[in-house]
């Protein structure tokens, strides 16, 4: 691997700085109302924000983490990208529709759309904040260390590069600017993918049962890498992550977002369609480009790079095709962090800005002017903390912190959502019960996992026994959070009828979308 | 969707529509198809790490050397991108009803 930085990354890394700088330009232009900001006026077609869901989903983590963990443990690297495909299901069949035609800017907005609550839009806020800090981290921590190893340059600088770069997106573009960025890097990403798929099927001979007979001698492993396993032991830790993957993508706060941005429930389907065909090849590929760089780079190499695998895909790039595609993968990847970061602040602030300023601070009474100005000191607010967050988070390990925040989102927002929209007798108490559960469940449970306590020195946090044996708690935690709403609903007497038939009309139907939103 | 009716300033009467037997077809028929798919999706889905964890049956090869796991996970994708396609036939089918629902409740129902 080259150290430092050849004429061609340099050349790659401004041409997406410069790109990107001139698509904000532009968005500023068109970014004067708080719809503006948050929704991209909610003037988003099908395809653009089907891209664009694709462009904010797929992280580093997936683009670094599963090309790496394919690579050193075979199937079960694989493992990610069947949860994080199934997860749009959950998505399209269950949130996506009733979302549009409740929502307006946030999550919040959708289920006060039935309880008009200031504790209800707090609670709601706050899950939402706790997920983006979780998740921003998450990506912060590694775009750091890629950046550290790409350029060679020290973490902090390289975090405050990603962070100035975000926070101009967001503060000057709003959602235009991310969801341009989003659609961009989504085609980015996929043309580097194909590129580096088809040279690893090149060298197999375009013969998948080729390329199976020959991983088959190509690691340490031997058969066993072919089959689950390698690093997945433990039957029910597997099943809680697998179960984290697919019901937290549905809880996620910057992709619910993505659905206020398109005009009614019918372009939300449509987006929904693109953006699972997308994403559903990309981890298709994730195979070819998990198995060609352990073949072709080998694993002691890819762990001499990073511990975690986190090199795997540009190295493999290197080693198929030279500096000039090694540089691309390597452009395509910080494109791949801004494009995700950008939409977490987005959200961020959107929770910040919309819900505690605007609907509870202030009730509302503020004008349009004010609201964008809020949107605009949320947006920096969150991401200073982040930054400041990430800058002392260098240790944490990056994959441990985006499945927490899929835990997260999966245990405090989706029962609140399918209660919102399915259940009748759901009311404000159980609302308020079951983020919480949910929220805490979740956040205590991980403090007591083998995440944080492992007898080893130097293996976890602290040092001592985990209270549970389990790294992702989701098999606990969402089950929680469904029964803390439970819980909560029937210990209120409060329900109200005519409140929930209105509320299922508008999603069924659609009627009154025009009122809600713009 | 069907929308273009409730202009700015006009008063709903949700009651009315939530009422009307249409919606009700259309809500009840809506909900079991919507959750009998995803019960089936995700049982299709929880069954792999099941099956991996207790048994060894996706561990046998299934051709040359690629092991019943490969296919199986091949078959969820295929699984995702097909049930994306029968819900938007559905749903396309769910809003000619829906437009039919807000064209009785303009013609009669509500006001």
């Amino acid at each position: 691997m080259t150290n430092g930085m050849s004429f061609t990354a340099i050349f790659f890394f401004v041409a997406i700085v410069g790109l990107t700088l001139v698509i904000t330009w532009w968005a500023s232009k068109r970014t004067s109302s708080a719809s503006d900001f948050y929704t991209a006026g909610g003037g988003l077609t099908g395809w653009q924000n089907g891209l664009a869901i694709a462009g904010d989903y797929l992280s580093a983590a997936s683009f670094l983490g599963i090309a790496g963990a394919v690579a050193l443990f075979g199937f079960d690297g694989f493992f990610f990208s069947i949860g994080y495909l199934v997860a749009y299901l959950v998505v399209l069949y269950i949130v996506a529709e009733p979302l549009r035609n409740l929502g307006k800017f946030t999550l919040a907005d959708m289920i006060t759309a039935r309880f008009d609550s200031s504790k209800v839009r707090g609670t709601a806020a706050l899950s939402t904040i706790t997920i983006v800090l979780f998740y921003m981290i998450a990506q912060l921590v590694g775009a750091g260390a890629l950046i550290q190893l790409l350029l060679g340059i020290d973490y902090w600088i390289a975090v405050l590069i990603v962070g100035v770069m975000m926070t101009t997106y967001v503060l000057f573009g709003g959602m235009t600017a991310t969801s341009w960025v989003q659609i961009i890097k989504a085609c980015l990403l996929m043309l580097g993918t194909v590129i580096i798929s088809f040279l690893v099927l090149k060298e197999f001979g375009f013969s998948i049962t080729t390329m199976f007979k020959e991983m088959e001698t190509a690691t340490d492993s031997g058969a066993a890498y072919l089959n689950p396993g390698l690093k997945y032991q433990n039957g029910i830790d597997t099943i809680s992550m697998l179960i984290a993957l697919v019901l937290g993508t549905a809880g996620l706060p910057h992709i619910l977002m993505r659905f206020f941005t398109v005009k009614d429930a019918k372009t939300a389907r449509s987006s929904v369609i693109w953006a699972t065909w997308i994403v559903g090849i990309f981890y298709i590929l994730t195979i070819f480009l998990g198995f060609g760089a352990a073949k072709f780079v080998g694993k002691e190499e890819i762990i001499a790079a990073n511990a975690a695998g986190n090199m795997a895909a540009p190295l493999l790039a290197e080693a198929l095709g030279g500096d000039i595609l090694f540089s691309f993968v390597c452009a395509v990847a910080f494109a791949t962090i801004l494009a995700v970061v950008a939409g977490l602040v987005l959200s961020g602030a959107s929770a910040l800005s919309h819900d505690i300023y605007g609907q509870i601070i202030k009730k509302g009474n503020v004008t349009e002017k004010e609201q964008v100005l809020a949107a605009r000191i949320g947006s920096i607010t969150i991401a200073i903390i982040s930054i400041l967050l990430a800058l002392g988070a260098q240790t944490l390990n990056v994959a441990f912190l985006v499945s927490l925040a899929f835990c997260i989102a999966g245990s405090a927002n989706l029962p609140v959502i399918i209660y919102t929209i399915y259940w009748k007798r759901f009311n404000t108490a159980g609302a308020v019960t079951a983020m919480l559960t949910g929220l805490i469940s979740a956040l205590v449970l991980v403090a007591v996992s083998p995440n944080i306590w492992n007898p080893v020195e130097g293996k976890a946090i602290f040092v001592g026994n985990p209270l549970i044996n389990l790294t992702n708690p989701a098999i606990i935690s969402v089950p929680l959070g469904f029964l803390g709403g439970f819980i909560g609903t029937l210990l209120s007497k409060e329900s109200d009828a005519k409140k929930y038939r209105e509320v299922e009309v508008k999603a069924n139907t659609g009627i009154s979308v025009q009122d809600v939103s713009h | 969707m069907a929308n273009n009716q409730a202009n700015k300033g006009v008063v709903i009467d949700y009651d009315a529509i939530a009422n009307q037997e249409s919606f009700k077809v259309l809500v009840r028929k809506k909900n079991s198809f919507l959750w009998s798919m995803t019960v089936i999706f995700l049982a299709a889905y929880m069954l792999l790490p099941i099956l991996t964890s207790y048994t060894t049956i996706l561990h046998q090869k299934a051709f040359g050397e690629i092991t019943w796991v490969w296919v199986y996970s091949a078959g969820l994708f295929i699984m995702t991108w097909g049930l994306c396609h029968i819900y938007v036939a559905k749903a396309n089918s769910f809003d000619k009803e829906a437009k039919a629902i807000i064209a009785e409740y303009e013609n009669g129902g509500g006001r």
